[in-house]
């Protein structure tokens, strides 16, 4: 039983009838024999019952009891419930691209709000309607530096998250770039290096702020002396965060990405997730992806629409600005939901809970024989501390006593092996937090 | 007409006044200060922190300030302002608008699947926590390559069109490898735009190639523009025209001869699920679009998963991590793939979009995968069969899961596809995709899925038919189409002059 096919096998005989042919099979006459499969070796259908019964049973083979304090870019916020009901709706989640704006202002009209939020949060002027994630973001606009500058060469501070570094050396290392990773100084960017490598051949110079080891930075003074050799500043931005730091608009970035998961997205064991972009106005005809724009019906109502297509692929095929062609429409709905729920205070409201909780955490660990926390520079809810022992070991016997206790920063950063990475989110309580130290005192 | 879809929501613009002060705000124009959509834990720590002044953002960000029901009204109105698959019929050509069952949703909020943290399986010993997840992706890999004929995949492309850069980056690899000087990749004038554009953003020239009065590839033109430095050629199938290529063998032998790649844009893969497997007819590798063959819901325009499947030719380039079986019958991530072009993504897929193919897949079972290409060509070729009277076929033939018209007739009495397409959306459906492919005029593409019940293709028929003969009787009175949704027809000229993308801002 197929209950999504409707036709009845009645209805199947009217249909060949009209359409002149016996049977099914000879619809598929263009299939030469020799062109038919080898085998279709593929299990029998199940009933819906029984195949919830079997993910959900492969479900419980993985772990969630842990307490979490991992980050790394993904956090563990709170969703309130309502954002979850509203993109469960049907009109939003089995409609497509708003190809036909008269029939699709509720998917327009959500992406220009998204879009509005997006802009407020990091001062920026324009924002695309999303992109795939906070990686894939970074790339295109890397991309866009290039094709805005018409140079080949890219400096990126290595704060930016190494799984974010991973996929921009993927995608250029067949094209002719010239690529510089620049160390990390007390866990800030170095100015040093990247002066020393800032030059009238740069495209952009890349920097994320908190970095990947948790640090805040104010990156005004790099963005000054990029932007005298006439290149572009790209920043990278945790959005939380952004309740409570400067923003990389006031900063003088040039084009902001991120990833958008922190604002009401299940992490989903890596997603779908939110790439973000924005940019300043003078630049907004080289964004890639889409963009919603604002205008008037034919009796002078308010319209939303797909704009400024002519960089799209579908439009300007090998000439287009990406090849993206899908964005992730409704995650961007969803975070501009759960933006409009936190509103202007909660915002404010959850980065301080975050902060606190973190700063409690530290002074927590702090106390601990032989733990050393990097107290060089400031800190969001992410932050760095030094164990007597190699960090991958304790996260082993951590997880024996029921936490994800952080992420290892030598799986990326030779060197640290000893560090590990620590993220507390408005969700971790305070004797959580108390817990986990006992624990990593009894495992030390 | 005595029937018809009907509009759009009753009642919705019964009162127009209450339509423009309520309904037409964005939520920023509800916004008032004090009110709050949720409330936040208070602090149960004893520190209170201060980020340094020199670090700390001057001005606030203006979210809007709403009360929840405030929010769940206008998101719960503004959904209504949308035709979607639950609430109208959606032909739209070569988008594969098929119904999207709900119980997949429900395996996407599986707690244990969806709060899973994607680092996890990348501590120490941490893929122990992670078993089901891994378990999942490892047997969709093996679904995937026993229903494509391939020999490994990848789920890591985020989008269809991400998976055809992760495939062209594939075909880049290999012929580095073999030290092949390769310029250009081949592509048939019908292709989607992302064909042209995935080619060019991985470094490649593209050679478009025209089709023959039958839609097919044209074979002497193919010919003539196959050299040495051809690094592969990229072809839908069937094609967008909704026609099953004849001569793939001979096609495929010619690259193969010049040692390219033959890459299969799964985009239209529902149309031959169990009729033919693209690794068995001369494909080097393939992208899945999961939204269309296997129902993963649109959203509005994506998220989508765009799996990439290869032969083994191509298969020590996949991207890393690969999922693994272990010999004690566990899983794993492996890293351990020197030829690997590296990360594409930063974990492994769509998870979550994943999750509700492989549901989709387990559930239908061999049989009903069958059943499912068989009526979505059955219904395609029902449509088209009783429009062809009415409207120009661009290729009359049998067709597979959609067909091509061309309204060049009705815009010879001056009502073109766009105004067709209009006059459908007042009748409750969502027009079929218009204008697309390019190299029909005034193309109008149908695609109904399996999903569709022949009273509704019947009905939709009809009001077809009924828009031909408008076009006879008054032409003029497209222009005014649509008339009963929230807005008539927007002023895309002006939406791109006077550029206006956020509320805070005017370009």
């Amino acid at each position: 039983m197929n209950p999504y096919i409707a036709n009845t096998p009645e209805e199947t005989k009217e249909m060949l009838n009209v359409i002149g042919v016996n049977s099914i099979d000879d619809l598929f006459v263009d299939i030469k024999p020799g062109l038919r499969p080898k085998s279709f070796d593929l299990p029998q259908g199940l009933s819906e019952y029984e195949v919830v019964r079997r993910v959900t049973d492969m479900g419980l083979k993985n772990n969630i009891q842990l307490v979490p304090f991992v980050g790394g870019g993904y956090y563990d916020h709170y969703i309130p419930s309502a954002v979850d009901a509203l993109i469960s709706r049907g009109e939003f989640y089995t409609a497509y691209t708003p190809y036909q704006p008269e029939c699709a202002q509720g998917t327009l009209q959500s992406l220009f709000e998204f879009q509005s939020s997006i802009c407020t949060l990091t001062e920026m002027d324009v924002a695309n309607a999303s992109l795939y994630d906070g990686g894939t973001a970074l790339y295109e606009a890397m991309m866009m530096a290039i094709r805005i500058t018409d140079r080949s060469k890219i400096i990126i501070d290595g704060g930016v998250s190494p799984i974010y570094r991973k996929i921009l050396k993927t995608y250029t290392s067949h094209l002719h770039y010239e690529f510089i990773e620049t160390p990390v100084v007390h866990g800030q960017a170095s100015r040093e290096e990247i002066l020393k490598h800032l030059d009238e051949k740069t495209a952009a110079v890349i920097i994320q702020n908190p970095n990947f080891l948790g640090v805040i930075d104010d990156h005004a003074d790099i963005i000054e002396k990029v932007h005298k050799v006439g290149a572009l500043a790209l920043s990278s931005v945790y959005p939380v965060s952004l309740g409570l730091l400067k923003t990389p608009g006031a900063m003088g970035a040039d084009i902001v990405t991120g990833e958008g998961q922190s604002l009401g997205l299940p992490l989903n064991f890596g997603g779908p997730y939110l790439g973000f972009m924005a940019t300043r106005k003078k630049y907004i005809r080289k964004m890639p992806g889409r963009i919603v724009g604002e205008t008037l019906d034919t009796q002078g109502r308010r319209a939303f629409v797909n704009t400024l297509q002519a960089r799209e692929q579908h439009i300007r095929r090998e000439k287009a600005t990406s090849n993206i062609c899908t964005n992730v429409s409704l995650c961007a709905v969803q975070s501009a939901i759960y933006m409009s729920m936190l509103g202007k205070e909660g915002l404010k409201e959850l980065a301080q809970l975050n902060l606190d909780k973190a700063e409690f955490m530290r002074q927590a660990l702090e106390k601990i024989k032989g733990v050393q926390v990097k107290r060089s520079s400031p800190t969001f809810n992410e932050f760095a501390v030094v164990l007597p022992k190699d960090a991958s070991l304790v996260i082993g016997e951590m997880i024996k006593k029921g936490f994800a206790a952080g992420f290892p920063l030598g799986r990326y950063y030779p060197g640290m092996e000893k560090y590990l990475l620590v993220a507390v989110t408005e969700k971790r309580t305070r004797q959580e937090i108390l817990d986990y130290v006992k624990a990593l005192e009894e495992v030390l | 007409m005595s029937q018809s879809f009907g509009g759009w929501v009753a009642g919705y613009l019964g009162n127009p006044k209450f339509n423009v002060r309520i309904l037409m705000k964005l939520i920023f124009e509800k916004s008032v200060k004090g009110r709050r959509g949720f409330g936040l834990p208070v602090s149960d720590v004893p520190v209170k922190a201060k980020i340094p002044s020199k670090y700390a953002r001057a001005n606030d960000a203006e979210l809007p300030e709403v009360s929840e029901l405030d929010a769940v009204r206008h998101y719960t109105r503004l959904s209504q302002k949308n035709f979607s698959i639950d609430t109208h019929f959606y032909p739209l050509g070569s988008c594969t608008m098929k119904y999207n069952p709900k119980f997949t949703e429900d395996l996407a909020r599986i707690g244990s699947f969806m709060n899973l943290h994607p680092l996890l399986p990348q501590l120490a010993g941490g893929e122990k926590l992670t078993q089901g997840a891994l378990e999942v992706m490892h047997h969709l890999e093996q679904l995937m390559c026993s229903m494509t004929g391939f020999d490994a995949f990848t789920l890591q492309p985020l989008a269809g069109a991400h998976g055809e850069l992760t495939g062209i980056m594939l075909m880049a690899a290999y012929h580095k490898s073999k030290g092949n000087k390769k310029r250009y990749i081949i592509i048939p004038d019908s292709a989607h735009g992302t064909n042209p554009a995935s080619a060019a953003i991985a470094g490649y020239e593209t050679i478009p190639v025209a089709s023959d009065k039958n839609g097919n590839m044209d074979l002497v033109k193919l010919k003539e523009v196959i050299t040495d430095e051809v690094a592969g050629l990229m072809m839908t199938v069937p094609s967008t025209l909704g026609l099953f290529e004849n001569n793939i063998d001979e096609i495929a032998k010619m690259i193969h001869a010049v040692d390219g790649i033959m890459y299969y844009d799964g985009a239209n893969l529902n149309a031959v699920l169990g009729r033919c497997r693209p690794g068995d007819i001369g494909f080097d590798v393939m992208h899945i679009n999961t939204h269309k063959t296997f129902t993963t819901p649109h959203g509005g325009g994506g998220p989508g998963a765009g799996p990439v499947g290869v032969n083994k030719k191509l298969e020590k380039f996949l991207p890393v991590s690969r999922v693994v079986k272990n010999s004690d019958g566990t899983f794993a991530l492996s890293y351990d793939f020197p030829d690997s072009i590296g990360y594409i993504a930063p974990f492994y897929g769509n998870f979550a979009l994943l999750l509700r193919a492989y549901g989709y897949i387990l559930m239908l079972g061999k049989q009903g995968l069958i059943d499912t290409t068989n009526h979505a060509v059955l219904n395609a070729n029902y449509i088209k069969e009783r429009l062809k009277k009415y409207f120009k076929l661009a290729y009359d033939r049998i067709c597979m899961h959609e067909s091509v018209f061309s309204a060049s007739q009705q815009a010879d009495r001056g009502v073109h596809a766009i105004d067709i397409a209009k006059y459908l959306i007042d009748q409750g459906i969502h027009p079929p995709t218009v204008y697309f492919p390019l190299i029909v005029p005034e193309a109008i593409m149908i695609e109904p899925t399996e999903s569709e019940s022949k009273p509704v293709m019947d009905l939709f028929i009809d009001i077809m038919i009924e828009a031909d003969r408008l076009t006879r009787e008054s032409p003029e009175s497209f222009k005014e189409f649509p008339k009963t949704m929230p807005i008539t027809r927007p002023d895309e000229v002006k939406a791109a002059r006077d550029v206006k993308t956020s509320y805070f801002l005017r370009v």
